[in-house]
């Protein structure tokens, strides 16, 4: 008897039971709180122009409409740049940003897993020291060496700080430490190269690891509207999180809040869609993710 | 058969060495130029008068002095703020990830995904690209959706100004962050609470585990403790690197009354508002020195060496 009431309310069930009622009714108000925002922002977002000014403000949306969306991609700023132009930079800033985070952490992730130099290990316990790095307690001396790089008002800023992850190497490193060394040992055997076995044999396998830096870059990168604030002086240059912040902190009028709330779902739906698509990558990499 | 192929050996490991520092070395360039050799340089210009015109001049520890005696801005507001804040969101939503991983735990996949997947999404754009959003929420005048519900239900007279409240700035970003704090840190400790071998449980109950409460603290705990040290690194880095919040939801830096000010509000004003960059670099010293020694202290609870 004891025992069929542990399996009702173990970890993981397969099947719905009763016993799990009281959790979902203890999660309903917290998810609510979660979700309300967002679905807030949604609906501002399609609201036309007239329901904006509701007084009282009404919560939903009563007749969609995209005239917001129309507005934000007609006005230009004040220095008479298209949105477009904001939003072709971020996509290159990001897709930049994506190839070579990956890139460079399965590198040096796969050397700090597997191979043996001198060095490794004191490299492991820095970049782990290194996940309690706060980027912006730095932003002075970063902005003094942009500077003598020669990199103000240069497009490759946006991209260049944001390739060494600390978080992400670790992550890719813990999930490369799973793959066993007699595979690799192989291969080598075979006569299979490092690079080959880097391109051939782990890149394949650490695929729900590379998602994870996907997911991770592509947040800090999109997300980002201080490279543009602090580095970039060129209009042109600029991306399209600067530009959605300008237009969030200027316009403080009923009628911004609309353009504002669309560019806050453009902003947002991205992120969203990307993790949707892969979550169980992600889940399946986090289980690797303990620092012992 | 090792000594004779000794040469060999050595040099296929010279070899490989070789190729370790290509495959590290692009990682590393970007490391050390954009994580150690500006936390050098902070250092450095901790300890010098520094106003980006004239070269940096030596100046020993008065940037310390100052900061701990004569910046009362920093003592009164600044420092009082970012423990209110750091206390506050830190473990709050450190707990918060656990009890909802936890309860996430408990349902059928589905569902679980579901729910997973609506926590974690606040967390996708951060606080600060969404402040518009809570600047609506809470706007000050009565089109602001508190200010109205409020006003509605007579339990105020006329709206508050809440983001540019001394009483209410700090308290709407502390809610705003734990709102945006179910990350990488939450995922992680869901993932190791859902990779628990089933048999621990069973073989706990058998022992003589009775109820939830006993399962969490002497089964599940202790063995996602790497997952859990993960988690608390995560919070506390979250918690001090979203501390942009109070400037983006004001407004204004500094902050009306210096309500919401917290250190890296103090840092930027200083660095690139006063040229200070001594001073300001003196700022991030603590503050990393700080999450350091915050993160040793989780790393005594959850970690498995020293």
């Amino acid at each position: 008897m004891a025992r069929s009431r542990f399996l009702g309310t173990k970890i993981n069930p397969s099947r719905f039971h009763k016993s799990q009622i009281k959790y979902l009714l203890i999660l309903s108000p917290l998810v609510a709180f979660m979700a309300l925002p967002l679905i807030y922002i949604f609906n501002v977002a399609f609201k036309p122009l007239e329901e904006l000014f509701f007084y009282p403000p009404r919560f939903f949306v009563q007749r969609f409409t995209f005239s917001n969306f129309v507005r934000l991609f007609s006005v230009t700023g004040a220095s008479g740049i298209p949105m477009s132009r904001y939003l072709f930079n971020s996509i290159m800033v990001t897709v930049l940003v994506l190839f070579f985070s990956v890139l460079f952490s399965t590198m040096a992730g796969y050397a700090l897993s597997k191979l043996h130099f001198k060095g490794k290990r004191i490299m492991n316990e820095i970049n782990t020291v290194a996940l309690m790095f706060v980027g912006v307690a730095v932003m002075i001396p970063r902005y003094l060496i942009v500077e003598q790089l020669g990199l103000i008002d240069n497009f490759f800023v946006h991209v260049l700080p944001y390739l060494a992850i600390p978080v992400g190497l670790f992550l890719v490193k813990q999930f490369i430490d799973q793959i066993p060394d007699e595979l690799l040992d192989a291969a080598r055997i075979d006569g299979a190269s490092e690079l080959q076995i880097y391109s051939k044999i782990i890149l394949p396998l650490i695929k729900p690891a590379i998602a994870t830096i996907v997911i991770l870059s592509f947040q800090s990168v999109w997300n980002s509207a201080d490279t543009s604030t602090v580095y970039i002086n060129n209009d042109n240059l600029k991306t399209f999180a600067f530009y959605m912040n300008t237009l969030t902190s200027g316009t403080n009028g009923v009628a911004g809040q609309g353009m504002a709330a669309a560019a806050s779902l453009i902003m947002f739906v991205p992120n969203f869609v990307i993790f949707l698509i892969m979550q169980s990558k992600v889940m399946d990499t986090m289980a690797h993710s303990g620092i012992k | 058969m090792m000594g004779k192929k000794k040469h060999s050996v050595s040099s296929a490991k010279k070899k490989q060495q070789r190729i370790a520092y290509g495959f590290v070395f692009p990682y590393v360039l970007m490391f050390s130029i954009f994580i150690i050799i500006p936390v050098i340089i902070a250092i450095f210009l901790s300890f010098t008068y520094f106003d980006t015109v004239r070269a940096p001049s030596w100046v020993g520890f008065e940037n310390y002095i100052y900061l701990f005696t004569s910046d009362e801005i920093f003592m009164q507001k600044v420092l009082a703020n970012t423990l209110k804040y750091a206390v506050i969101v830190g473990p709050g939503s450190y707990i918060l990830s656990f009890m909802l991983a936890w309860i996430l735990a408990q349902l059928t996949p589905k569902v679980r995904t579901v729910l997973a997947l609506i926590i974690y999404s606040p967390s996708l754009t951060g606080g600060i690209t969404m402040a518009v959003l809570w600047r609506i929420i809470f706007a000050g005048d009565s089109s602001g959706y508190l200010n109205s519900i409020l006003l509605r239900l007579g339990m105020i007279v006329e709206p508050i100004v809440f983001l540019q409240s001394q009483d209410f700035l700090l308290l709407i970003m502390i809610i705003v962050t734990l709102w945006s704090s179910m990350g990488v840190g939450f995922l992680a400790i869901l993932a190791g609470i859902l990779n628990v071998n089933q048999e621990m449980y069973e073989a706990g109950y058998i022992d003589g585990i009775k109820n939830k409460f006993q399962e969490i603290i002497y089964i599940t705990i202790p063995l996602i403790k790497p997952q859990m040290l993960f988690g608390a690194v995560m919070a506390i880095v979250g918690t001090f690197a979203s501390a942009g919040i109070g400037v983006a939801l004001s407004g204004s830096n500094p902050t009306p009354q210096y309500a919401g000010q917290l250190i890296v509000n103090h840092i930027e004003y200083f660095g690139f508002s006063k040229y200070e960059m001594g001073y300001a670099a003196a700022l991030s010293v603590v503050l990393l020195f700080f999450v350091y020694l915050v993160s040793r202290f989780a790393y005594r609870l959850f970690g498995s060496k020293d």
